[in-house]
């Protein structure tokens, strides 16, 4: 339980809040709050505005589920991008991690999680049916997979392949195996069966 | 309090930011849950996958208390059926009806034995369901007779017949001979000749109606007395089959 360092109703309701934020702790979150009164002017208030404007203008994308102040997204708009190439993935922050490799051009579909029996969440809690929708779009040619290569991540990543088997379009999912970088001597079991199961000529 | 034991992981939820919720079924103790410190890091998460065989430390102040667990991995067994839609439903299907079953903390070594030698034989199997389909459903077979609710499939309930055994009663879970059962064959649930005869071999057909046997009696014996309903991971098995 939260100990008040201030008897200060509205100060504890901001430590209280920012403790909730990942990554920060009851503790973290007092260095924070401090921070942000000793840095009024140039933390505090900016802070206060960007979250009053991102809570009132940033919403869910209709089409693909990406974060974004229009809907359509930017992605989802942009002339730029090749329509024919969907990339589905868990979450948003997915979407952020492939935009910053910036490697994929095509659009993107976020379906919120994976399939996880326990947890209670089924194909219906996912967005899958807007995947299927978008599937039958002409223009499209191949949907990529990359959902993580977890039990549940490839559980979901079957089903989804089973829903889209029904159109003529390439589905294909990401490689899995060494990363860059990775030395073979600190790699998981897991890791390395997979890469040698998944071998290509040199 | 502090042990050790070896088994293998049936769930992982992740719990808070880093850490996971491990639920293993081990030699000792059973169904045993337990924190992983971490467990959604890097270094942890390919280890905390269902279907791996591991030993585990677990520490706690008192023996109810949910703990901690330090993970070794034994062997990464789910890798094996990641790739294989139908491989990796029976991985969830087995995983998800033990956890939906079993009591916590009660130690039901054969089951952990049984698990192992299903999982090592769907590991060599080829792909089709016709393969490691009758493995899957003598397993089941196997869980309901450890927890207690067996079925007995060896004479028919009416005549003590030992031949042509194609129904199993409903109440009593007792196979029934054609001959006995024909009256009654709409109430009838369908016996699988593989079930009874040894070398027989099972086609698609045979091992939807021994899914749906074993359905039939997981539900009502190990499932419906907590409330519960089949697991979803084992309905979208029946559903991948069928």
């Amino acid at each position: 339980m939260y100990k008040s360092p201030s008897n200060n109703n509205e100060l504890d309701h901001l430590i209280s809040l920012l403790s909730k934020i990942p990554g920060l702790g009851p503790r973290s979150a007092r260095r924070a709050a401090l921070q942000l009164i000793k840095k009024k002017d140039v933390l505090m208030r900016p802070l206060a505005n960007a979250l009053a404007s991102v809570a009132e203008n940033v919403h869910p994308c209709s089409i693909c589920g990406n974060l974004d102040v229009e809907n359509p997204c930017h992605i989802c708009e942009s002339s730029k991008r090749d329509r024919s190439l969907i990339c589905v993935i868990e979450d948003v922050a997915d979407l952020w991690a492939l935009e910053r490799a910036g490697s994929f051009r095509g659009l993107y579909h976020v379906i919120g999680g994976t399939l996880s029996a326990l947890d209670g969440v089924g194909p219906d809690d996912l967005n899958i049916s807007g995947l299927v929708e978008r599937a039958s779009d002409p223009e499209l040619k191949e949907v990529i997979i990359a959902t993580n290569a977890t039990v549940d991540g490839q559980t979901t990543a079957h089903y989804i392949t089973e829903q889209l088997k029904q159109f003529e379009i390439n589905i294909t999912r990401l490689a899995h195996g060494v990363p860059i970088g990775g030395e073979l001597d600190y790699l998981d079991d897991g890791t390395l069966i997979t890469a040698l199961n998944s071998r290509r000529p040199f | 309090m502090e042990w050790r034991d070896q088994g293998v992981i049936l769930s992982s939820r992740k719990y808070g930011e880093y850490d996971v919720i491990l639920e293993v079924l081990t030699r000792e103790h059973g169904r045993h849950a337990g924190i992983v410190k971490g467990g959604i890091g890097r270094r942890h998460r390919g280890n905390v996958q269902p279907g791996n065989e591991v030993t585990v430390t677990w520490r706690g102040r008192l023996e109810t208390h949910l703990g901690t667990y330090s993970v070794e991995l034994l062997r990464a067994r789910s890798v094996a059926f990641l790739y294989n839609p139908a491989k990796l439903a029976a991985l969830n299907s087995c995983c998800s009806l033990l956890c939906s079953a079993m009591a916590e903390n009660e130690a039901h070594e054969i089951l952990l034995d049984g698990l192992l030698a299903f999982l090592t034989e769907l590991e060599a199997a080829k792909d089709q369901i016709d393969y490691w389909g009758p493995l899957l459903i003598r397993w089941e077979l196997g869980l309901l007779t450890e927890l207690g609710f067996g079925l007995n499939l060896d004479d028919c309930a009416a005549t003590g017949s030992t031949e042509n055994l194609i129904y199993v009663s409903p109440k009593s879970g007792h196979a029934v001979s054609c001959d006995a059962g024909e009256p009654y064959k709409d109430k009838m649930l369908k016996l699988p000749r593989f079930l009874t005869e040894n070398g027989v071999e099972a086609n698609i057909a045979d091992i939807k109606e021994g899914l749906e046997l074993m359905n039939f009696f997981i539900e009502r014996h190990m499932l419906a007395p907590f409330n519960k309903k089949t697991p979803q991971a084992r309905r979208m098995l029946m559903e991948h089959i069928l």
